[in-house]
């Protein structure tokens, strides 16, 4: 099988664009990223977005974007998996060029979030789970998380003050990121006082629901040869899934599904956690977070928060995450999530991250649908 | 800006607020288990013989009463409210009758949510300052619904403001002119089958309350030359607590400024009366010479900036009618069982 190459990036700020649709969002990451590139063309173009029909009345997102994008004819589908909707269209891309079919494809992740009011909001992201034993009962996606969250502190003895590092972190971060929705550093007792949304998970806790697309240009070994200085490899891409409903996980508390496509995609790379230097985990919510770094080897089970409190996620730590703000504080358009963790892997890789640099030559990234039940990773190598 | 080619200002000013109130610790009692999160303390709830009309005559007899002017004299009575009691029957011929203007006047209702009583205010300057009138009468005035359970219900408070605009030689406060900024903005609104509102949740704040409110104050500031240290009082619609002063906090202004007028954590906000109850309460305490800033929002959307400076007549012509501190402090507090009777939210039939 062929390599695979990043050899250019767009972004949209994450944020409410009242006055953009999710055509102008994603049509705008498009372009930037091309010019960026200096690719005129591709072969094709995976859209990830999940909620287009719930949330704006769109589906066939990926033949309407390439419409407005210009790509006349182009091949063009849209990919769904939830929250990891992002991370798949990457798949996507990846297996059309690492198959030899494709030498340039683009991958655009777009989520618009801010046509809707709150509570339906809630109704839209909560197709992420299991409709007929879960959402029915009025379980919500927070809901699902409060669980787990609560069981966690339980089993292994720990505060909901506890959990404050994963956001504080995240804050800090996007505060030196430009396209960050959240520009803010937040406190401990800040996180801690925030009303409570959903007993134990607080205002500050759950990543936001936002507005944004994000475009990435993948292409073969002879495409990015002609582009050396620009070019990141993507050594490891791989897909597991679990049990969509939490009650029918073999052990609620651990990410199986997470910790298979992980193992996958070490093994693709021929690396252990060890050998990570950034991670961009799916870190919808603390607790996800935390079970995120336990499944991918980072921490031992139960370990995950102590990481936290211990300082090893932030830049200077040992296994620095979210470094432009992970989907806490850069924001979590879901679709376009998976999209925004490679760009801003790419940036870390080339040396562009400014202030949050972190001196890595591999970085992972993981896109997660629903409470666990698709998980997406892929691993980033630096040229250099 | 706009301002009429004759000098024009308030001749006299009312207001009204019902005397129950509702605490938004017992509205989240019965909805949240307690947990309050819009830093509201109560709101006022009208009684059950009171409504838009009952409330806007109050206001419009006791600014007659200020104004020391005989009704006849209105050239024109006009009620701006989105709770007005028929959808075809104008409140301002019921507020006319009642105070004695009719039948030689000009009378209508007018919408634009919660600004239509500046509106209204803006349309009797330029009555009274083309001289088709020598006074005219404007009433912003509400007793608005809030569906049960939403976030609204905690702020739909009630109360109504009247101001007579006649010749600035007579006037209390002058006005040295306006602004109204509006777009197609539909952050806001109610269908004639529905009860309640729909509202776009975070929609309604910044492209809405925030991005109106400011321009229509900073184009009139920029058209007259001032700054924010120019202007001794200033008031602005006031949804809840914390939009007006953030908004304050963008232009410049402080809370000295903003103080006298802000009027929500006590009666909540009282839609097409909200600013005008703030510009009232503001001219009740105010000195003379000083400037003042009014800057109303109505959602659909839009804003009506004013800049008044107040005369001698403001301290002279300050009669003991209530003041809106006096409405605001005449109090008695209900809990939600009684206000679901007050507001007609059970189902009878």
């Amino acid at each position: 099988m062929g390599r695979v190459y990043v050899i250019g990036s767009g972004q949209t700020p994450v944020g409410e664009h009242w006055d953009r649709s999710a055509r102008d969002l994603a049509v705008a990451s498009i372009l930037d990223a091309m010019q960026g590139a200096g690719i005129p063309e591709a072969d094709a173009i995976y859209v990830g977005n999940a909620l287009g029909g719930e949330l704006t009345g769109q589906e066939h997102v990926a033949a309407l974007i390439a419409d407005f994008a210009g790509l006349d004819g182009i091949e063009a589908l849209r990919v769904e998996a939830a929250g990891a909707s992002g991370g798949a269209a990457v798949r996507m891309g990846y297996l059309a060029v690492t198959s030899g079919l494709k030498d340039i494809v683009i991958v655009t992740g777009v989520e618009k979030m801010s046509d809707l009011a709150g509570p339906a909001v809630e109704e839209a992201l909560v197709t992420a789970a299991d409709e007929e034993y879960e959402a029915i009962h009025g379980l919500s996606l927070v809901a699902l998380n409060a669980l787990l969250m609560r069981r966690y502190m339980y089993e292994h003895g720990l505060e909901r003050r506890d959990f404050a590092h994963f956001p504080v972190n995240a804050h800090r971060n996007a505060s030196n990121n430009e396209h960050a929705m959240f520009r803010r550093p937040i406190t401990v007792d800040q996180y801690e006082n925030a009303r409570l949304v959903a007993d134990p998970i607080g205002l500050l806790d759950p990543a936001p629901a936002a507005d944004g697309a994000a475009t990435i240009i993948l292409c073969s070994e002879k495409v990015a040869g002609t582009k050396p200085d620009s070019a990141v490899e993507i050594i490891a891409s791989a897909v597991a899934t679990d049990a969509i409903a939490l009650h029918d996980r073999q052990n609620p508390l651990f990410l199986q599904g997470t910790y298979e496509s992980a193992r996958r995609a070490y093994a693709q790379a021929g690396i252990g956690p060890d050998d990570i230097g950034v991670y961009e985990p799916h870190d919808a919510f603390s607790i996800m977070a935390a079970l995120s770094l336990e499944a991918c080897g980072f921490a031992s089970e139960g370990q995950g928060v102590r990481l936290a409190m211990d300082g090893e996620i932030t830049l200077e730590g040992r296994i620095p995450i979210c470094t432009m703000g992970g989907l806490k504080g850069r924001g979590y358009p879901v679709g376009a999530s998976g999209v925004y963790q490679i760009v801003e892997l790419v940036q870390q890789l080339r040396g562009d991250a400014g202030a949050n640099q972190v001196d890595s030559r591999l970085g992972m990234a993981q896109s997660m649908g629903g409470s666990g039940a698709t998980t997406v990773t892929h691993i980033l190598k630096s040229l250099h | 800006m706009m301002k009429p080619m004759r000098e024009v200002g308030i001749v006299g000013y009312g207001a009204y607020i019902p005397c129950y109130r509702i605490s938004a610790a017992e509205i989240s009692r019965v909805w949240k288990m307690g947990e309050d999160t819009l830093h509201l303390d109560e709101k006022a709830v009208p009684g059950m013989d009171e409504d838009t009309t009952t409330i806007a005559i109050e206001a419009a007899r006791n600014a007659l009463r200020k104004a020391q002017l005989d009704a006849e004299k209105l050239g024109a009575i006009w009620v701006g409210s989105e709770s007005k009691p028929y959808s075809v029957k104008p409140t301002a011929t019921i507020v006319a009758q009642a105070v004695g203007a009719t039948p030689h006047t000009s009378a209508a209702d007018w919408e634009f949510a919660c600004k239509a009583g500046t509106e209204a205010m803006q349309a009797a300057f330029g009555y009274v300052g083309s001289g088709m009138a020598d006074y005219a009468m404007a009433i912003g005035a509400d007793t608005a619904q809030g569906r049960p359970g939403d976030q609204l219900e905690y702020t739909a408070g009630a109360g109504g403001a009247a101001f007579i605009i006649g010749p600035g030689e007579e006037s209390m406060a002058y006005l040295e002119g306006s602004h109204s900024y509006v777009s197609d903005t539909p952050d806001f609104f109610r269908r004639p089958s529905q009860q309640y509102p729909t509202h776009g949740s975070r929609f309604t704040g910044e492209p809405a309350y925030f991005t109106h409110s400011f321009m229509a104050v900073r184009c009139l500031m920029d058209e007259l030359g001032y700054g924010p240290e120019d202007y001794d009082k200033v008031v602005f619609h006031q949804p809840n607590s914390k939009f007006p002063v953030r908004l304050a906090k963008r232009l410049g202004f402080v809370r000295e400024q903003f103080d006298d007028g802000l009027l929500v954590s006590f009666i909540g906000n009282a839609y097409a009366a909200s600013s005008p109850l703030g510009l009232a309460a503001i001219l009740d305490k105010a000195d003379v010479g000083e400037r003042i800033l009014l800057a109303s929002f109505g959602s659909g959307a839009g804003s009506d900036a004013f800049s008044f400076v107040t005369t001698d007549l403001i301290t002279t012509g300050r009669n003991p009618l209530p003041t809106v501190s006096q409405y605001v402090n005449r109090r008695q507090e209900i809990d939600y069982a009684r206000y679901t009777r007050h507001r007609g939210k059970l189902s009878m039939s």
